[in-house]
């Protein structure tokens, strides 16, 4: 699909307005400005009547420079920026970035942070997959969930924005844990950013209206036929191409390829210490991702529900010099991102600044299969297929 | 664990239960909070806008140097105060002429607040602050003052 | 009078009277039962506290906007297919009776006359998405077409078993005979919808839908990846005059539906003075119930795919409905 030529067609579809409706097929231009491509996502496809014969994604943009930004700013200023990548989990960006951090700083964070941070991490993967609960049963034509789910979701916002400050982007890790105090100045700094009062009482009460939600859209939506029909069989992904391509996730466990990093990858976070499923699909199609997203949902309630039986007080952060200075090294971290599996890759020179940041987004992976798994399938299915690899365009461009 | 039924049941049934669920959020009570006769009330830790207190400022430009966006603009000069003891030297402070914080710029990521030494930056949940015109994103000094009011006290922690 | 003018006075009357009013009605009735599905409000501003005006408040937005025909439509067809499609609607209001002598003209072949009236609004979709010069209208309005094409054999063939049992076409005389008909000689009136014709009612609510390209059969239209298919290119008062069509041909085949299987305007119990008072809002409440169960449906389900869609016709109505007519049939002359 990528000869010279191919460029050049892109180019002529572009132009041609008149109705061209050739028998062997028609070159059909859906985006960037689309109410189902997830973002500014353009795709050249091929059809023949219905069915698609071929399909090239054309990505970048939303390209914002994240990695060249990072070679002029400073630490703190990169995990503020870092939140924006994938804007529909905020906090789980920051954790491969910060870990990153700590790893070539060799600093130990303390046992409260961790929980702190394991707490929020599951709360952004509640809301990332709310938002793909209401948004997939949308594209599939039905309406109602999107509000059932958006309207839980905001009480989990909530709670996050109690504790950060900030819905989307909380920018609450620093390096060394999470943010300890208000300031720098001498007032400020006995404000004190841990968890506020209520905070627990309130996490319960959010937990038990996902929870019931859930049973609602289980019966709005994962019983109904029509979305059965819609998906099961629609957008198959065997486990060796899942593999191949780099899925990760979601829609690599969809597959039957049992990995998640929470428990098989290097510990990040304490959920040795949390009792909670890794759900895998066998089929491999959109219903088999729809399912995990879903089930993801109530085993990270489970996991939010025992953390805030198990975090104990302490220390908010490790002792860290005023001006960060990054010690010469490298590191990769990766970690499960409610998307698939985020890496950030290091290179310090010590300094202020790092000297190469490498961003190794889940999205990106997970939207190379497209073209493989897009041949010849029908036109409404595109759209099934690509929202069900619930990707976000923040997260493929960078 | 796939199901690949519909739970069992007579054939369409998912299709009932379904209807049966919008029916019954039919008569239940819309969660709309009906701006702007109901404002939501954010939570005292939310980012809304940021308040500057001048007496505690010291022109460090720690703030301004941090900003990721570089949305802060501030000038200043030195004035010479009499010496606190007789016979001492002249003493130097440093006195603010301008700061802004241009708005349509700034990313509420928390950094000058938290970088000023001196307790000079707040944040204040306010958020109500559009205007029509971008240039009118730009609040001076004065403004920046206002906010002060509106500055919540730190919530009580848990556990505490 | 001249037949032909007392034709014409009526049909605007009953438009103007009925078709307007109640189409505004289930217009505003569509938005605020889906805000309150949703968790939401709906119009709240227009017109006080419930937004009543809302639909007026649209209409009246629609009727100033700037009239829009692309550079490459074929300008003719363009302006021609909305009222292409409003003719079909609006000609089958000519047959409902809305009392026993109150239909604007009793005609011997009413059910007849009215579905093949009705099936001219695929002519005007058609029109509409050639004439756009867009390939998605094109494809959208070609998905539209073969869709109501193939659900049409349903509609009718579920007509058919009703008009079998009760022996006449007309409409009235559908309702005379569910108004005559008892069961087991108990002296109970029940409509057809209870004695042996669920399963047509069935079908032809399925079918009815599938005509008004209403969720779940709305692949033509409101397309997550075809932006609004044949009529993306309509804007202003031409996108309004499909917008109440749609509205109008609900009504209608609701009214059908009722007359078919609900018993019309007749309630047991009035005798035919009531009937000619009460009449009209006895059709209009069962209309209005069914109309209630259409938005229902579309705000709880997804779309089906065309070809689901499809086959869902040929491989499971058409023979269903072929069944039933001859299970009605033998009903019909056994007792």
């Amino acid at each position: 699909m990528t000869d010279v030529d191919a460029r050049a067609a892109m180019h002529l579809s572009d132009a041609s307005v008149s109705v061209e409706l050739e028998t062997q097929g028609m070159t059909l231009n859906i985006g960037p400005q689309h109410p189902s491509t997830h973002g500014v996502l353009r795709l050249v496809a091929k059809v023949e009547g219905e069915r698609v014969t071929s399909v090239q994604p054309v990505i970048g943009y939303m390209h914002r420079g994240y990695e060249k930004l990072s070679e002029v700013r400073t630490y703190a200023q990169i995990t503020a920026l870092v939140n924006r990548i994938d804007w529909v989990s905020g906090f789980a960006n920051e954790i491969p970035w910060i870990r990153a951090v700590e790893k070539l700083m060799e600093i130990e964070v303390p046992e409260r942070a961790q929980w702190i941070r394991l707490i929020l991490s599951e709360m952004t993967r509640i809301s990332s997959h709310l938002l793909f609960m209401s948004s997939y049963p949308l594209e599939l034509g039905a309406a109602t969930p999107l509000m059932y789910a958006l309207r839980e979701r905001e009480y989990v916002m909530d709670l996050i924005e109690s504790v950060t400050g900030g819905r989307f982007h909380p920018n609450f890790n620093r390096v060394g844990g999470v943010k300890p105090v208000a300031g720098g100045g001498s007032t400020q700094k006995k404000v004190s950013q841990d968890l506020p009062a209520g905070f627990f009482q309130g996490t319960r009460e959010a937990m038990d209206r996902v929870d019931s939600v859930m049973d609602e859209l289980d019966e709005l939506v994962t019983g109904n036929e029509m979305i059965r029909a819609r998906t099961i069989g629609v957008g198959v992904i065997p486990p060796e191409k899942a593999i191949e391509f780099g899925l990760s996730g979601p829609n690599a466990r969809a597959s039957g390829v049992d990995f998640d990093l929470r428990r098989d990858g290097e510990p990040y976070l304490p959920y040795d210490q949390v009792d909670f499923d890794v759900i895998t699909e066998q089929t491999g199609d959109s219903f088999a991702r729809y399912l995990v997203r879903k089930e993801e949902i109530r085993q990270a309630v489970r996991i939010v529900r025992q953390a805030i039986d198990t975090i104990k007080p302490g220390p908010l952060q490790a002792k860290v010099p005023r001006v960060l200075k990054v010690p010469k090294g490298q590191a990769y971290v990766r970690t499960e991102n409610p998307k698939g599996e985020m890496g950030f890759y290091l290179i310090s020179e010590g300094g202020r600044i790092p000297y190469r940041v490498k961003i190794r987004s889940a999205s990106f992976c997970n939207l190379s299969i497209l073209p493989w798994v897009l041949e010849g399938a029908l036109v409404p299915d595109l759209v099934a297929i690509m929202g069900s690899l619930d990707f976000v365009l923040g997260d493929v461009d960078r | 664990m796939a199901e690949q039924t519909n739970g069992g049941g007579f054939p369409l049934k998912g299709l009932f239960t379904g209807m049966k669920v919008t029916i019954i959020e039919l008569f239940k009570k819309p969660v709309t909070v009906n701006y702007p006769k109901e404002k939501e009330i954010p939570v005292p830790r939310a980012r809304g806008v940021i308040a500057l207190d001048t007496e505690a400022c010291t022109v460090c430009m720690l703030c301004a140097r941090e900003c990721p966006d570089w949305c802060i603009y501030i000038e200043g000069h030195k004035e010479e105060q009499p010496p606190s003891k007789e016979g001492g030297r002249v003493r130097t402070r440093a006195t603010l002429d301008r700061f802004d914080i241009d708005y349509a710029l700034c990313m509420y990521c928390d950094i000058c607040v938290e970088v000023c030494p001196f307790d000079a930056l707040f944040w204040s949940p306010d958020y109500e602050y559009s205007e029509a015109k971008i240039a009118d994103m730009l609040h001076p000094i004065e403004r920046l003052t206002e906010w002060l009011d509106t500055v919540p006290d730190a919530p009580s922690l848990e556990g505490s | 009078m001249n037949f032909w003018l007392e034709l014409v006075i009526k049909t605007v009357l009953v438009l103007f009277l009925v078709v307007l009013p109640v189409a505004l009605v289930v217009i505003f009735g569509e938005l605020k039962i889906s805000a309150h599905i949703q968790s939401r409000i709906g119009p709240y501003f227009a017109g006080g506290r419930f937004g009543w005006a809302q639909p007026l408040a649209d209409g009246a937005k629609f009727i100033q906007k700037e009239d829009l025909i692309p550079a490459g439509a074929d300008s003719s067809v363009f302006r021609f297919a909305p009222y292409v499609v409003l003719m079909g609607t609006f000609a089958t209001f000519v047959v409902i009776p809305f009392g026993p002598d109150l239909a604007a003209e009793k005609l011997d072949v009413g059910i007849f006359f009215l579905l093949a009236v009705s099936s001219l609004s695929t002519l005007g979709v058609l029109m509409a998405g050639w004439s756009s010069a867009n390939k998605y209208s094109l494809i959208g309005g070609l998905r539209a077409a073969a869709q109501l094409i193939a659900y049409e054999l349903p509609l009718v063939l579920a007509a058919v078993a009703v008009v079998i049992q009760a022996g006449t076409l007309s409409l009235s005389g559908i309702v005379e005979a569910q108004a005559n008909m008892e069961i087991f000689g108990l002296g109970i009136h029940l409509p057809y919808v209870l004695t042996g014709q669920i399963l047509s009612f069935i079908i032809f609510t399925i079918a009815a839908l599938a005509e008004l390209s209403r969720i779940p059969f709305d692949m033509p239209i409101a397309e997550s990846e075809l932006t609004m298919g044949y009529l993306t290119e309509y804007s202003g008062l031409r996108f309004t005059m499909f917008f109440l069509g749609e509205y109008a041909a609900m009504i209608s085949l609701a009214a059908v539906a009722s007359t078919l299987f609900l018993g019309g305007y007749y309630l047991p119990g009035l005798d035919t003075d009531a009937l000619k008072v009460a009449g009209p809002f006895i059709l209009l409440g069962k209309t209005l119930i069914l109309c209630f169960v259409f938005i229902w449906m579309r705000w709880s389900w997804p779309r089906l795919r065309e070809d689901q869609l499809q086959s869902l016709a040929w491989k499971w109505l058409i023979p269903l409905a072929l069944a039933n007519i001859v299970v009605i049939s033998i009903f019909k002359v056994v007792l």
